[in-house]
């Protein structure tokens, strides 16, 4: 039966669209970043290697908490996983962590709205039929999950803790020794900086520090620090794209520097 | 002094209708309603479109235009380059009258449904007191014009008929927003309403009414998700639910 | 032909959805009766959206000092002293108690400080006056009342199990004539737009709330209802128009690009500090003072600029002059060759207020501008000019019941009565006029129907009102009624605009008259499904009457007053003050007759410095100081 913008009643019209601009472009450029996102990451999550350089870590790898970590990568709060192996492989420690990115990000509202357009096609674009023939939204599972944002956002601000961790421990030479600085510092730092950017500014966040109150006058504190949020709120898919590179890009310095194909730079 | 525009208008009704290719004159600085006026009065006297005030603020002359839901008032010809075919259509997710006039009735339904407001009974007219900073949120949700371009455009209505009769729209989405922040309004379960009976749950939050909003309405981030929060806050969030039993109160109803 | 006529029995018909007749509706239902809400457009699309700076009550929210005495001499001052001064009194009195009900049915004003309603300055307000919510007053008017009306309608399918049991909106239907038998209302006829199946109403009251007549002129900010529907249904059932020659051109439309010219540029604009200059760069209001206004207002830049700190201290800058002053003003510069390109004056607020505080303020003016003209007034200057806004008069009605002279069973609120502004309205009250009047109507029409009881339609009225609605199908080979209103606007903006003389309102009248014999005879092309052309021919018949009444009235009034301006008879005279004039139809054409202005009470009179009424009374007038 006809469906959508073909149902009976509604204008007599063939064409899906009548969009003339490239509406398609978008999806598109969404869909080709993140599943090369997902496939760098995927592909480094189970390299179980080249993570760690002294003193830098991956953000893919960081906290290490298995006593598979390489020497000197573990993380303050000791490991707590052990060394398991599945086929004789090693399990890489990354596996116990990037869950918690990785739902933070499949949650949040901006992502959604990113992969529920490119991916799931639904819609393709604004005023551009979709092809599903029924949709229930997030009224039950698996999407139903996604109410769980939150945790994921509190999950992910314990990692933004040990990723600033990680940068302020960038501060330190080969050697260990504190008062130093290098490319790997900024590029940590980074990182760490476009990752709390990404948390502060996700939708969650303005609810918890005073958008869910109905008197803001009542708690000028909490409306200040809404108002704030709400400003970085507005560039949530910026922080989020970018974050995004931040990640990666780290992760692929500490590789490469890890692996000798590039040395890090000290400025002192 | 004008330019010639190719139009293809939609004429006809929900049995018989078809894009009619017609040339019209435009004028420096005219509007597609402009020209739409043109057409009916020099060539198609019986062409029907609503309008009203031609200036954004009455949200009338909702329509297609190049397969955008748009205010016809506000879509100004120069934004279009010269020999290109203009598509005109009524709203696709409304069952068509005639030409560009749907029948929008099914909002007027869904704000039936939406609970009125509620004024604390013990409070005289003329002593309420509220602060510009609480009383923000909800005017900007009160902007809107109701020109049903977000419901126009929102997949969930637009692409399943069957979901009217379970989901709202993102017009009365903003509107439960509007009374769920406004400093007075007495009702108390809008929040838990929202997603049980006006279906705040298929929002799937692609933004495309905060899109087209003429108002500007950041619907999505503002009204919807707010909403979304609110939600999870007495539904599905169990730290929140404990502590509201704890502390015997309905935390921030 | 219809096959099936649709048939409906209330206890009162408003026709209108508009602010006063949604407010007049409330109030009926409140009373206990059944009511229709009747509109030309979907519901909640009403011109009171338009209405952009705010509704004037004298709360003294913002200035302490201000109460409804102050509210009622601005408005008999505005309307130079021919308003009725019953309405302006009640007006000022009850416009408060309203403003506040809005608030306990959900309407969220801009607030003050200390959290009261906030109230902003505006043209001829002494204290700052206008509550206001940004810069779309009119649109929180209609969706309050709107809400309001649904939240009647859910507690009667709590209560009675049908939501539209009491109370039933009717979108899209014209009304095309109100029946009377027995000499007094039975109901009304019409038509729905969508299909054009014909509809009877049989109501022993109804309300005419249908607002203005903008449409009848060429550069008007209303929108197509505005063509006098009302004015002309009540004309044809026998009620009488009272100051049709007083027609308000709003001072600031846009003037550029051509598709917007005439639409609004908000008064608020220049009560937030916006200045008018011509092309030499001249602020030229300091030389349009006229001489009642020169102890209020400021005769120079420095003491103007100072107002808007200090307004204790300093006179109003003459920005803010009432808007018949203003609107002449800019006609006599364009007309002197010191408009600008395109025939207006140039309005900055720019260089007065940061870009932020613009957007906050005129949030709908900056997106006009920047949407629409491609000017963006946070950092360039707005090019406006005179436009057709309101229209003064209307049907004449007892001001306390709203009820129209002459008709039993018709009431009459918001722009289409007369009365409550005189000869020109303050800015502000036009919406605090629709919620006053609009719930006196309520009240009036719901005593009138438990005293007079029901009055069924005579067959005798259907068939007469069938008749009328077929003619524009039956007859072939007449005019289009698009070049015929094209016409008609062209005629009024011309020769009955702004500034008329006795020779052009003569010319005006003749070809009028002309046109009455085209207009009868206009065919109609297509069917009657949503059809413009075959709408627009009834539309036609109705301005039509209305400019013949505009002219006829301007004809006879021989002086100059608020909104009506004669060439020939520049000066306001004092004896003309003490006359209205009424306009009736006969059938074939309209009459005018004068009939004598009500006297102020004692009481009232006293309200007012005496050398002041002094600049608009007769000296007999003065010497027997109203009555008791």
């Amino acid at each position: 039966m006809a469906n959508g913008v073909f149902t009976e009643g509604r204008a007599t019209l063939s064409a899906r669209t009548f969009r003339t601009d490239k509406w398609w472009l978008q999806p598109l450029f969404t869909v080709i970043v993140l599943l090369s996102f997902i496939v760098y990451a995927t592909f480094r999550a189970f390299e179980n290697g080249k993570y760690f350089a002294e003193p830098l870590i991956s953000p893919f790898y960081s906290p290490c908490l298995s006593t598979a970590c390489v020497n000197g990568s573990t993380s303050f709060v000791g490991t707590i996983f052990g060394t398991y192996h599945i086929l004789g492989m090693t399990v890489s420690p990354s596996l116990f962590i990037l869950i918690f990115p990785l739902a933070f990000r499949l949650t949040c509202y901006y992502y959604r709205k990113a992969y529920y357009r490119s991916f799931w096609m639904s819609p393709p674009a604004c005023a551009v039929a979709e092809p599903h023939s029924k949709y229930t939204g997030e009224t039950r599972a698996p999407l139903i999950i996604q109410n769980g944002h939150r945790y994921a956002f509190y999950a992910g601000l314990v990692f933004n803790v040990f990723l600033t961790i990680d940068a302020i421990g960038a501060f330190r030479n080969e050697r260990g020794q504190w008062g130093h600085m290098s490319v790997g510092t900024l590029v940590l730092l980074a990182n760490a900086t476009f990752l709390w950017l990404y948390s502060a500014s996700c939708h969650t966040c303005r609810h918890t520090v005073g958008g869910r109150l109905r008197n803001f006058s009542h708690h000028p504190v909490r409306y200040k620090l809404w108002t704030w949020v709400s400003i970085l709120n507005h560039k949530h898919q910026n922080f989020a794209w970018i974050s995004l590179f931040g990640v990666a890009l780290a992760d692929l310095y500490v590789r490469q520097v890890s692996g000798h194909s590039i040395r890090n730079l000290y400025f002192f | 002094m004008g330019r010639i525009l190719n139009l293809r208008i939609f004429r006809g009704n929900a049995a018989d209708g078809g894009l009619a290719d017609v040339a019209v004159e435009a004028m420096e600085g005219e509007v597609i309603l402009d020209v739409i006026h043109r057409v009916q009065a020099e060539q198609m006297n019986d062409l029907a479109v609503r309008w009203n005030c031609k200036a954004g603020k009455c949200g009338s002359c909702s329509m297609e235009i190049n397969g955008k839901p748009r205010l016809a008032c506000m879509t100004r010809v120069a934004s279009f380059e010269d020999g290109e075919t203009i598509t005109i259509t009524p709203l696709r997710a409304f069952p068509v009258i005639k030409d560009l006039v749907t029948d929008v009735s099914f909002n007027y339904k869904k704000a039936m449904e939406v609970r009125a407001y509620e004024h604390p009974v013990d409070l005289k007219p003329g002593d309420a007191r509220m602060q510009q900073i609480d009383v923000e949120r909800s005017q900007e949700f009160r902007k809107c014009i109701e020109c049903f371009l977000c419901q126009d455009t929102c997949h969930v209505i637009r692409d399943h008929e069957e979901n009217k009769k379970s989901f709202a729209g993102p017009r009365f989405f903003i509107r439960l927003a509007e009374l769920d922040m406004h400093p007075l309004d007495t009702v108390r379960n809008r929040k838990q309403s929202a997603q049980a009976e006006h279906g705040l749950g298929m929002c799937n939050i692609t933004k495309c009414c905060t899109e087209v909003c003429p108002e500007h309405i950041r619907i999505t981030d503002n009204a919807i998700i707010p909403m979304k929060e609110r939600v999870v806050d007495v539904k599905y969030d169990p730290l929140r639910w404990l502590g509201s039993v704890i502390r015997k109160r309905d935390g921030i109803l | 032909m219809s096959t099936s006529l649709g048939r409906y029995n209330y206890d009162v018909v408003v026709i209108g959805a508009g602010g006063a007749g949604l407010r007049a509706a409330v109030e009926a239902r409140e009373a206990g009766l059944s009511v229709a809400i009747i509109c030309k457009s979907l519901f909640g699309k009403a011109h009171t959206v338009m209405a952009e700076g705010g509704v004037s009550a004298s709360m003294g929210n913002v200035n302490s000092d201000d109460n409804w005495m102050v509210h009622f001499r601005d408005t008999m001052r505005g309307g130079k002293f021919l308003n009725h001064f019953r309405m302006a009194e009640l007006h000022a009195k009850e416009a408060p108690d309203r403003v506040w009900e809005l608030e306990t049915w959900g309407a969220l004003f801009d607030r003050t400080k200390d959290g009261k309603i906030s109230q902003r300055n505006f043209g001829g307000h002494e204290y700052p006056r206008l509550a206001h919510v940004g810069d779309r007053t009119g649109l929180e008017l209609i969706r309050t009342m709107q809400q309001r009306i649904v939240a009647m309608q859910q507690k009667d399918a709590r209560d009675h199990g049908d939501a539209e049991k009491f109370i039933r909106v009717f979108a899209e239907l014209t009304i095309t004539e109100i029946l009377k038998d027995n000499e007094k209302v039975s109901g009304v006829y019409g038509y729905w737009r969508e299909t054009g199946e014909e509809v009877l109403f049989t109501a022993p009251a109804v309300i005419v709330a249908t607002g203005g007549i903008g449409k009848t002129f060429k550069i008007t900010s209303n929108s197509w209802e505005g063509t006098g529907d009302g004015h002309a249904l009540v004309l044809k059932a026998g009620g009488r128009l009272k100051d049709m020659e007083f027609i308000q051109f709003h001072p600031t439309g846009m003037v550029w690009p051509p598709s917007v010219r005439g639409l609004l540029v908000t008064e608020s604009v220049r009560g937030d500090g916006g200045v008018l200059t011509n092309s030499d760069g001249v602020r030229f209001m300091f030389n349009y003072i006229p001489d009642v206004f020169k102890d209020k207002y400021a005769d120079n830049e420095a003491e103007a600029d100072r107002w808007y700190t200090d307004q204790t201290n300093n006179r109003r800058p003459p920005e803010l002059l009432p808007r018949d002053e203003v609107a002449r003003a800019i006609n006599s510069e364009v007309k002197a060759g010191r408009g600008t390109e395109h025939g207006g004056v140039f309005l900055d607020v720019s260089k007065r207020l940061p870009a932020d505080v613009i957007k906050k303020k005129l949030p709908s003016m900056w997106h006009q501008f920047y949407e629409l003209a491609g000017v963006d007034i946070t950092k360039e200057a707005m090019e406006v000019g005179p436009t057709c806004h309101y229209v003064m008069g209307g049907v004449d009605v007892d001001p306390d019941t709203a009820a129209a002279i002459g008709v039993p069973g018709l009431f009459a609120a918001g722009e289409v009565a007369a009365g409550m502004h005189g000869s020109n309205r303050l800015g502000g009250n036009s919406l605090s006029d629709l919620l006053v009047f609009g719930r006196r109507a309520g009240i009036g029409a719901a005593e009138y129907v438990k005293s007079s009881g029901k009055n069924p339609v005579s067959d005798a009225s259907i068939k007469r009102a069938q008749e009328k609605v077929a003619k524009p199908f039956t007859q072939a080979g007449g005019e289009n009624p698009y070049t015929l209103h094209h016409e008609l606007q062209e005629l009024t903006q011309s020769l009955v605009g702004i500034i008329r003389t006795k020779v052009e309102l003569e010319e005006a009248l003749k070809k009028i008259a002309e046109l009455r014999n085209r207009i009868a005879k206009v065919s109609v092309a297509g069917g009657r499904e949503f059809n413009p052309g075959f709408h627009l021919s009834f539309d036609l018949d109705n301005m039509l009457l209305v400019a013949e009444s505009t002219a006829l009235a301007g004809l006879t009034r021989e002086e100059s007053r608020g909104g009506h301006t004669r060439d020939d008879f520049p000066t306001m005279n004092p004896v003309w003050r003490q006359s209205n004039l009424i306009c009736t139809f006969d059938g074939t054409k309209v009459g005018v007759e004068k009939i004598p202005l009500p006297v102020m009470r004692k009481d009232l009179f006293e309200l007012f410095d005496i050398h002041e009424l002094e600049k608009y009374m007769t000296p007999e007038e003065i010497a027997m100081g109203g009555i008791n």
